[in-house]
């Protein structure tokens, strides 16, 4: 694989930054399921195969499905983040089958959030 | 006399408009406000995350209240001319938040994430630790890339030595200091080694950035080698970690694709590679010589120092020992300045460190907060307070190394001076919350427990008087204490403390001396009164019903999983205490309190 200089890191950073900001990317939606030791233990794989379940069902096209590593706040996991182009990103907490049925429902396909089970929207600082 | 400003600057610094470059922005009116001699007049500042995302880069002007959009550093200078010189509002960026309120708190409204500052933990829950390429959108190698390639190794170390970083692993040393002596070192290869052990118990904050953001601690390193002259490094990662080993190891692989490690890094004719090094399960190899030797494939235990690591450590080679969280905040050091570093935390004790919270809290989790935020700050907004309407008693900082830290002192900011002036010390970041039902006495044996049970046994203070201190402890508990043994375990800790070889006898005795220090009182019930006011030391509860306390409820009847407890209708409850099984059930059961 090609060794990379200075100039190919900034080449990849544009090219990446349409997954990584959803505003520069094709995607509407980006879900970002948090998948740390403690969203693992908590039942995140339960939330992320229900998540691969929905997008192949309904057969969607314009919904990124991504993973990250833990979020923070531990004791409320299995998390999400929703972000819908052109919105704050959601933050939703202590989830299972059912309920990321429904968030895919409600919120990825029907724009609405279910803020019954959202934390929190907008972003964490970096300084 | 606090400045005056006529204008306030509030640019949001949430991730969405970090990435749309609203630090760019800041800059370039930092710029322009200076070029235009206004710093006197406006302030600049960044602000958390209010929810307007899209319209980002985001700015708020006080005290007008206006909101600017999408501004671009290009947009500066026209910006400045008529809003701040001509007082006129700048009717293309103009933007109008939604009127009514969202359903939905803010982020910035959130005590859990309001207070964070996150420094080691920037990238959390934003990209896939699997692939490298989202790392390097997020500003990822450009440390890498300035140190290999517009650095000496000098200019490096001097960099890290005015950021005021100390080591997060807690002992708290100037980490330009270390680089600095075994980059003066001789001897060769030398090493660049990184403490991924993390044995104390409830501490977690390795292991998530480890498993979360591999990449942060890898570049960390590559930094740290040019530093002090390595080509070689090993990451001590504990085995009981097999996902933080799972994402290191494709981390390292997707590194090693793209030559960022391996020869000649970026073209910089600069050589490093990094291996994993697994442990065994010994608490005492987290220990920087004992690691060391463990690594060499000898049983893990610490030698004497002198002579330090950085002159003669692995292999007798000149090495630095540093923690993860410490590498963590390396590349973004070098990246953005050690000013902007500094400026973070107090004076003495910069940056951010990361904590794991857990115990009687609302909000347990990972948290990164600025060093000298009070623990009041991190225990009721950031924690959200105890839960089950109880009362905070203790928080215990530092692991089996710290100490409890009593609630009259909540005050206390966590920094390396002030945490360790009440006797505990700051840790690696492991901090246990507790509430009135926790026994103190217990919390000392726990952790003794576990430290003598980790002992190596080379020395026999530590082998010796950690077992001895246990006993005593135990017995206390069991209510066989006898009334000399406070101060034999006062003599026994400054003993143990003073002459162990290494840090794990050498603090062992925190928990106890801290208990002591704070609650003596507790350690004097249980010996002179058989009494344990947590309710915790099962062998002195007496599984009896006080009458003057009893409210004649019959919840411990019912909830009795034996039905070992009579009762009627406004009628006083009794025990059986041959049917009952000490379970506790009617302990938790009972709302007035009235078992003993």
């Amino acid at each position: 694989m090609a060794k990379l200089r200075i100039e190919d890191l900034k080449k990849i950073k544009e090219s990446v930054k349409g997954t990584v900001n959803l505003r520069d990317g094709n995607a509407r939606v980006k879900i970002t399921v948090h998948m740390g030791t403690c969203g693992i233990a908590a039942g995140a794989r339960v939330v992320m195969n229900t998540l691969l379940k929905e997008i192949e069902a309904r057969q969607v096209q314009d919904v990124l499905l991504t993973s990250s590593g833990c979020a923070g706040l531990c004791s409320h996991e299995p998390m999400i983040t929703i972000e819908v182009s052109g919105e704050a990103p959601v933050k939703y907490t202590k989830l299972d089958g059912d309920k990321t049925k429904r968030i895919f429902e409600e919120h990825v396909q029907g724009g609405k959030p279910v803020t019954e089970y959202a934390l929190s929207m907008g972003s964490e600082t970096t300084h | 006399m606090e400045k005056t400003y006529r204008t306030h600057l509030l640019l949001c610094a949430g991730t969405s408009c970090v990435a749309s470059g609203s630090l760019e922005v800041r800059d370039a009116l930092v710029d322009e406000i200076k070029k235009r001699e206004l710093e006197d007049e406006v302030y600049v500042a960044t602000t958390g995350c209010n929810g307007f995302c899209a319209a980002g880069p985001l700015l708020v002007a006080y005290p007008d209240g206006i909101f600017y959009q999408k501004l671009t550093p290009k947009d500066v200078p026209y910006f400045v001319e008529e809003y701040l010189v001509k007082g006129r509002v700048v009717k293309k960026h103009l933007f109008e938040p939604k009127k009514g309120s969202d359903p939905i708190p803010k982020i910035s409204d959130i005590g859990f994430f309001s207070h964070q500052v996150l420094v080691a933990l920037r990238n959390r829950g934003l990209i896939d630790p699997d692939k490298i390429d989202e790392y390097i959108a997020r500003d990822g190698y450009l440390g890498t890339a300035k140190a290999l390639m517009e650095m000496e190794p000098q200019q490096i170390i001097d960099e890290v030595l005015s950021s005021g970083l100390r080591g997060r692993g807690g002992a708290g040393f100037p980490t330009g200091l270390k680089w600095k002596f075994a980059a003066g070192a001789t001897g060769s290869p030398k090493y660049i080694l990184c403490n991924a052990d993390e044995g104390d118990p409830g501490a977690f904050m390795d292991r998530s950035i480890l498993e979360s953001d591999p990449h942060a601690l890898i570049e960390g390193m590559i930094i740290g080698a040019k530093a002090i002259g390595a080509h070689q490094g090993y990451i001590y990662v504990r085995a009981e970690y097999p996902l933080a080993i799972e994402r290191l190891t494709t981390a390292i692989d997707q590194a090693r694709e793209y030559g960022l490690l391996g020869k000649d890094i970026l073209g910089s004719g600069y050589d490093v590679d990094i291996d994993l090094y697994f442990g065994a399960g010994a608490f005492v190899c987290g220990e920087e010589t004992a690691l060391m030797q463990s690594i060499e494939g000898k049983r893990g235990m610490p030698r004497p120092r002198p002579p330090f690591p950085a002159h003669k450590g692995l292999w007798d080679k000149p090495s630095v020992l540093n923690n993860v969280e410490t590498y963590a905040n390396i590349p973004q050091i070098i990246h953005r300045g050690s000013k902007w570093f500094s400026g973070i935390g107090t004076e003495k004790s910069t940056g951010t460190k990361v904590f794991a919270l857990t115990g009687n809290v609302k909000n347990i989790g990972l948290i990164e907060v600025p060093m000298g935020t009070p623990l009041r700050t991190i225990v009721y907004d950031v924690g959200g307070g105890i839960p089950n309407k109880k009362k905070l008693k203790a928080v215990q900082v530092g692991g089996p190394s710290g100490g409890c830290i009593p609630e009259y002192l909540i005050d206390t900011p966590v920094d390396f001076e002030s945490i360790p002036a009440t006797g505990a010390i700051m840790g690696s970041g492991g901090m246990v919350v507790m509430d009135t039902d926790t026994c103190m006495v217990d919390v000392a044996k726990f952790f003794l427990e576990f430290t003598a049970e980790e002992s190596c046994g080379k020395c026999t203070p530590c082998r010796e008087g950690t077992s001895q201190m246990l006993e005593i402890l135990t017995r206390i508990s069991e209510g066989k204490g006898h009334a000399e043994d406070i101060d034999t375990l006062e003599k026994l800790a400054k003993v143990i403390c003073a002459s162990s070889l290494c840090g794990l006898g050498q603090t062992a005795p925190n928990p106890v001396l801290t208990t002591l220090r704070y609650f003596r009182h507790e350690y004097e019930e249980h010996i002179h009164d058989k009494r344990c006011r947590a309710k915790s030391c099962k062998p002195l509860l007496k599984f009896w019903v006080d009458p003057e306390k009893c409210k004649r409820c019959g919840l411990c009847a019912k909830k009795c999983p034996v039905d070992a407890i009579k009762w009627e209708k406004k009628e006083l409850a009794e025990i059986n205490l041959d049917i009952c099984t000490r379970c506790m059930t009617c302990y938790r059961a009972c709302p007035f309190d009235a078992i003993e």
